[in-house]
């Protein structure tokens, strides 16, 4: 269909093999001038090399305080369609999972009431619909909510939406329930999610091992990552199996092809940890030294598999740089059990939010205030006891405070003495 | 910038409906914008939390964090989203003539 604006930029990128979302947009202008003119604007962009949306945008439904990020473009006179673009975000279910009858009923209304245009996914998770007027607002989460049975997503200084990998749907590495706990925190910390009350946002992220398939350790401010504490479960005759050729290794990511499996050097060699034995015949792992890391699990799945006694390594402080530099989330609680209704770690959870809702500055993210206060600091105000697993090496520089109750004498010093010791 | 005219008095408004200045603010202001933030009737607790928002713009030149609202109007968050349905910054930061939230909203 032709385009009431020029796009020769847009159309070079309708060439190649990948999926063009230009094509995609343009089969959606035929029926919605929103989409013709969002094609229009972002050619603007292009050409000039300069964003067309103006500064921020404050809209949202009542009763909520997030959810809706408002758009507008600096160009209503050319592209009057997208005067008013915003975004709704949807708390998707957990590990994505649909059924095309609920996805037709989400496209037949947002066809109806936005651009008909989405983001399958945001990078947080939510399902995104790009792109309606203000006035659409509470017409769509009508009718989310009383004939779609959906809720709107998290954005702005809450707890934004929590999100997790596949886990146990599909996945037999998990070793927790992702999906049933991203639902269990999801529904329990409602309140949180859709009416802002902390200094920044809050991000959950539940992996079910450490392959963390949701990036929980980058993503989140609180990292839920699967693992497990007794032993890794061996089957020998599978383990020479791999060594015969029979089983592809990796499940055939390098390639399908069979080949003889080299255990000593493609397993054994690259634990990193060292702590695995094969003498051709049997494979053995001193598992007292294995840091769970998965890469002989990853090798060989149809051989080894993650113990039975499971649970999660809590991590808290990822976030993207600004404004004191990027952090990937550090372990804090090494391991702990995950069963519902998971009362360990919301207390744990609520004294983090207490500590952080009490001493945390305006949009300070929760890595950058255990930066400010020290992690120490951090440990005692969630009453958790300091453990070598928390950190990679010990501290090298000497400034090391101690409380003065820890020290006989504490701080009173009295000068008079000290000169009588050491005349001046 | 959009205007509107309410008894008798011009606002410059931006496409939120944030007024362009907070000088330009008077309780007109306020009785214009209710409806459209989903209140009846104003009560004094209403201007409690207009009068706060205020008072800390003035001293500050910010709006305050929403710890620090609820600590000094004494005010759960659930009942300032009962006061005001879009929420401390939509709904009672539009009201009280402070500027626009800005961030990752
Ligand atoms: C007007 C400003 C901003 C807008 C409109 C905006 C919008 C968004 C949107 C739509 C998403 C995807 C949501 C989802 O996946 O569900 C997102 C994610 C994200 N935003 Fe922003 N954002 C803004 C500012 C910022 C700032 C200032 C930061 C950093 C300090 C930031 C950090 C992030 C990060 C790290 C993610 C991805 C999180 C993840 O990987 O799960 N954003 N943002
Ligand atoms: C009796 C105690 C101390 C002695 C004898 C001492 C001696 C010195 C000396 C000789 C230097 C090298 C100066 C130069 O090369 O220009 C130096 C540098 C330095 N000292 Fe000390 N120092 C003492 C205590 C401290 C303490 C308690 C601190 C910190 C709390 C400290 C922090 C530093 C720093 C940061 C530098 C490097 C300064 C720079 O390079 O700009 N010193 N000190
Ligand atoms: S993170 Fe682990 S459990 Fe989850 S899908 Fe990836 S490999 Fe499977
Ligand atoms: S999981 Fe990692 S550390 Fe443990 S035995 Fe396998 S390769 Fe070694």
């Amino acid at each position: 269909m032709a385009l009431k604006h020029k796009t020769p930029m847009l159309e070079e990128l309708e060439k190649g093999p990948w999926p063009s979302f230009v094509a995609d947009i343009r089969r959606m202008a035929a029926r919605k001038p929103m989409c013709e003119d969002l094609l229009g604007l972002l050619e603007l962009s292009y050409e000039q090399k300069e964003g067309h949306w103006k500064h921020g945008g404050i809209v949202g439904v009542f009763g909520y305080g997030g959810g809706v990020i408002g758009r507008y473009c600096d160009r209503p006179d050319l592209f009057p369609n997208v005067a008013h673009f915003h975004t709704l975000r949807v708390n998707q279910p957990a590990s994505k999972f649909y059924s095309t009858e609920q996805l037709r009923k989400i496209c037949d209304m947002w066809e109806e009431k936005g651009s008909g245009l989405t983001n399958m996914h945001g990078s947080t998770g939510d399902m995104v619909l790009l792109g309606t007027t203000t006035d659409q607002l509470e017409p769509v989460f009508y009718h989310l909510t009383h004939e779609l049975g959906m809720d709107l997503g998290g954005s702005g200084s809450n707890l934004r939406t929590p999100s997790c990998c596949i886990g146990k749907a599909r996945c037999e590495w998990s070793c927790l329930d992702t999906q049933e706990i991203t639902y269990d925190l999801t529904m329990t910390y409602q309140d949180e999610l859709h009416r802002p009350m902390f200094p920044y946002k809050f991000k959950f992220k539940t992996s079910g091992c450490p392959n963390d398939c949701v990036a929980a350790i980058a993503r989140a401010d609180c990292s839920i990552i699967g693992t497990w504490r007794d032993k890794i479960r061996i089957d020998q005759e599978a383990v020479r199996a791999y060594a015969a050729g029979e089983l592809v290794p990796n499940g055939g990511s390098h390639g399908t092809a069979k080949r003889a499996l080299d255990i000593q050097k493609e397993v054994v060699d690259l634990c990193p940890t060292g702590c695995m034995e094969w003498d051709g015949k049997t494979l053995k792992i001193w598992d007292e030294d294995c840091t769970r890391c998965m890469h002989c699990i990853n090798v060989m799945p149809r051989a080894l598999r993650p113990g039975q006694d499971t649970g999660a390594t809590i991590l808290f402080g990822a976030k993207a740089p600004i404004l004191e530099g990027a952090q990937l989330s550090s372990v804090v609680i090494p391991f702990m059990k995950m069963e519902p209704p998971y009362d360990e770690f919301k207390e744990l959870i609520e004294k983090v939010w207490d500590w952080w809702m009490e001493n945390g500055k305006n949009r300070e993210r929760l890595g950058e205030l255990i930066q400010r206060f020290g992690m120490k600091a951090f440990l005692e105000a969630i009453e958790v006891q300091p453990d070598p697993r928390m950190i990679k090496t010990p501290r090298y520089n000497p400034y090391i405070f101690y409380d003065p109750a820890d020290v006989p004498g504490g701080w009173e010093h009295d000068p008079k003495a000290f000169r009588e010791r050491h005349h001046a | 910038m959009p205007q509107v005219e309410y008894k008798g008095k011009v606002f410059d408004v931006d496409e939120d409906g944030f007024i362009d200045s907070f000088d330009k603010w008077c309780p007109e202001w306020v009785d214009y914008v209710k409806e459209s933030e989903g209140i009846q009737e104003l009560t004094e607790e209403h201007w409690k939390v207009i009068h706060v928002l205020q008072d800390y713009y003035k001293k500050h030149g910010i709006a305050p964090m929403v710890r620090i609202l609820t600590k000094v109007t004494g005010f759960k968050l659930k009942y300032i989203y009962e006061l005001f349905p879009s929420g401390p910054g939509k709904g009672a930061c539009k009201m009280a003539g402070l500027p626009k939230p800005t961030g990752c909203v």
